[in-house]
């Protein structure tokens, strides 16, 4: 990883990790407690893929989200209480409580929603990055999603249609290893995601997920690219995520030392010792960096937990427009 | 009798099937020796039969069902599962426009023996895109079979005719089911399709109930029963085929009936069973037909929000209040 960033794009990086990281930590110890309703799957590991990418967009781009979404409403730019009180379910959240975790939007930012249908979200990018092209702006439209989604047709059929029409949309495969307990090398005869790319004429990049720099190159090229108007990119960000697939899962399908190569390439203890070894921080600044985000989550719990709980007979609002 | 779980009984007719049958098999995400199944019902089947035969699938639900549908067609039994019954969407083509079509379709040449198991149903706070009731959804479609389980007995009985039969069948579970215990018998049994069952009898009202819902009408029996009113509880087991007569049946002798699903109400199962009460039995009743559904509203995640929409036995003894 290269430092040409300025300081101040480089703490806005930490920091936004950081937000991710303790964030979910967060939502773990409430779940554990049992104050969070249904189930959870949490972005911790992966975060130098939401930060590395949707540093390099505008507001008023758009993203798509998956299942495992948190990360992704953070580093687009949403705000920490709303996405936690959508969580525990409370009428403050963003969806009003009808979301929940796995369905967590906030248009006002440009992020167009998470989808619990694994690959749904992919064409959804594809219509945005449409609808940008038919209203001749320069925004552009990235879409997460997990290497387990690229099976899906959606996934193809997406990225064909973005390229024959030159669309302005980064597809960003969060390669995690597993789907589940489905290892990707049992249901993919190739080693990389991004090797698909070739088969729809548009370029493909594989980066090291947890190096959030490259991520962020990398993604600076696709805006790059999508914002002139010369096509979709797909990129594969080779990552892992720290915990199970979901709520109690164990995730003893991982052999214990794959788990513990990947927990020694954290991205955010990498990037903490990049900025640490190139003076860009002294150790002084992280710990206050730390300090602001810890008090920054306890706020955002504490506005989720005395937010009240819809009225049952909202059930029956917003079935239609 | 010995009690096994739903989840159990799903199990052990997978397992005796396969035992049985060479050409039976399973496929779907998950289903194998890592996971087991999301719900747990594949668990052990990969250690017996082999990763051949209980095939972990990549995610990708229309080959999935297609698979199944090629398999099925030349020499195979195929068992799949779509981990949750939102996701059927994704393979509708496959399940209703080929499934369920290739035998009349193609002139009666060839059989189409495949299973699709799901689970369906609300009640654990997975919100829009994991907890809905799309039983109707399948039943408008002629050639496919519809079986809706509540007990354990009947979900290993239903699944055994259902794997050994000729047609696609179109196998919904309910997540709640799972952990519920009861009576399976050692010895094998089958139950054939098109034959309702009467979870309780009674003289006053008839309730048809299916899947998770048959529990909470026969708690709702109960609980009136103290007041005299006497609730005769039907579940009709199978949607297609339906067994009309057992419900016309119970209705000339009730005189009323109240129909619970869990699915939205609009089009929904309690429609077309309301529709052939009253096309057939209409001068039997004595009391309009009464329907409790959801109301048509995706599933909301939050709690309350959650509740509100799922029927539940209050809204059950209320229907049952309104008529006799
Ligand atoms: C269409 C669809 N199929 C199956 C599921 C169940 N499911 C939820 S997450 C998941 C694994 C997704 O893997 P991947 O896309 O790699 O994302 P990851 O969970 O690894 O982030 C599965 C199978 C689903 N939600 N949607």
């Amino acid at each position: 990883m290269t430092l040409t960033l300025t300081k101040e794009k480089l703490v806005e990086i930490y920091m936004k990790m950081l937000e991710i990281r303790f964030f979910e930590e967060k939502v773990f110890e409430l779940y554990a407690q049992n104050l969070v309703p249904g189930t959870i799957h949490l972005y911790a590991g992966e975060e130098a893929v939401a930060v590395g990418v949707c540093g390099n967009l505008r507001k008023d781009d758009y993203i798509t989200s998956t299942h495992r979404g948190h990360g992704h409403c953070i580093a687009k730019g949403a705000e920490l209480k709303r996405v936690m009180a959508e969580i525990l379910g409370k009428k403050t959240g963003y969806c009003k409580g009808k979301g929940g975790s796995m369905h967590i939007a906030d248009f006002s930012i440009g992020m167009l929603g998470a989808t619990a249908v694994v690959g749904a979200g992919i064409p959804i990018a594809v219509g945005a990055g449409l609808s940008i092209k038919l209203r001749d702006t320069d925004q552009v439209a990235a879409c997460f999603f997990g290497e387990g989604a690229s099976n899906q047709g959606t996934f193809h059929e997406s990225i064909n249609m973005a390229a024959i029409w030159k669309l302005p949309v980064i597809f960003v495969c969060e390669n995690n290893l597993y789907a589940m307990g489905t290892r990707q090398s049992r249901v993919m005869a190739i080693k990389n995601v991004a090797d698909r790319a070739t088969a729809y004429g548009i370029p493909g990049e594989v980066v090291d997920g947890n190096d959030v720099l490259a991520v962020y190159e990398a993604a600076q090229k696709a805006v790059e690219t999508a914002r002139k108007g010369e096509g979709p990119t797909l990129i594969e960000c080779k990552t892992y995520r720290h915990k199970g697939h979901s709520r109690i899962d164990l995730a003893k399908y991982r052999p214990k030392e794959e788990v513990e190569e990947w927990l020694a390439k954290d991205p955010i203890k990498r990037f903490k010792e990049k900025l640490l070894q190139t003076n860009t921080l002294v150790e002084a600044e992280i710990q206050q960096i730390e300090k602001e985000v810890s008090a920054e989550i306890e706020e955002a719990v504490k506005f989720a937990m005395e937010s009240p709980y819809p009225a049952p007979e909202e059930a029956s609002e917003d079935v239609y427009a | 009798m010995r009690k096994i779980s739903y989840r159990e009984a799903l199990r052990e007719a997978l397992r005796e099937e396969m035992r049985r049958d060479p050409t039976v098999f399973l496929l779907g995400e998950d289903v194998g020796r890592y996971w087991g199944g999301a719900f747990k019902v594949t668990e052990g089947l990969a250690e017996e039969f082999g990763d051949e035969r209980v095939r972990d699938t990549p995610i990708s639900e229309s080959a999935i069902i297609g698979a199944a549908v090629g398999a099925a067609i030349t020499g195979m039994r195929p068992v799949a599962e779509i981990m949750f019954g939102d996701l059927t969407a994704l393979a509708m083509d496959q399940i209703a426009n080929q499934a369920a079509k290739i035998h009349y379709m193609f002139g009666g040449q060839v059989k189409v023996p495949l299973v699709i198991r799901t689970p369906f149903g609300a009640g654990v706070n997975i919100a829009a895109h994991h907890s809905q009731s799309l039983e109707a959804w399948f039943m408008h479609v002629p050639g496919l079979y519809v079986a809706v389980p509540s007990t354990p007995y009947d979900a290993k009985g239903l699944l055994k005719t259902a794997i050994r039969g000729s047609n696609p069948v179109f196998f919904c579970e309910h997540k709640l089911l799972y952990p519920i215990e009861g009576e399976v018998p050692e010895e094998e049994y089958m139950v054939p399709f098109g034959i309702a069952d009467i979870k309780r009898e009674g003289a006053d009202v008839t309730v048809v109930a299916t899947l998770y819902m048959v529990h909470k009408a026969l708690n709702a029996a109960e609980e009136l029963e103290g007041e005299g009113i006497s609730v005769e509880v039907v579940d009709p087991r199978t949607l297609a085929p339906l067994d009309k007569q057992a419900i016309i049946k119970s209705v000339k002798k009730t005189g009323r009936i109240i129909i619970v699903n869990e699915d939205c109400k609009t089009a929904g199962v309690s429609a077309e069973i309301a529709a052939v009460v009253a096309e057939e039995a209409i001068d039997y009743l004595d009391a309009p037909i009464k329907r409790v559904a959801e109301p048509d509203t995706p599933i909301p995640f939050s709690p309350p929000l959650e509740q509100y929409v799922i029927p539940d036995e209050k809204a059950i003894i209320n229907a049952v209040k309104e008529v006799v």
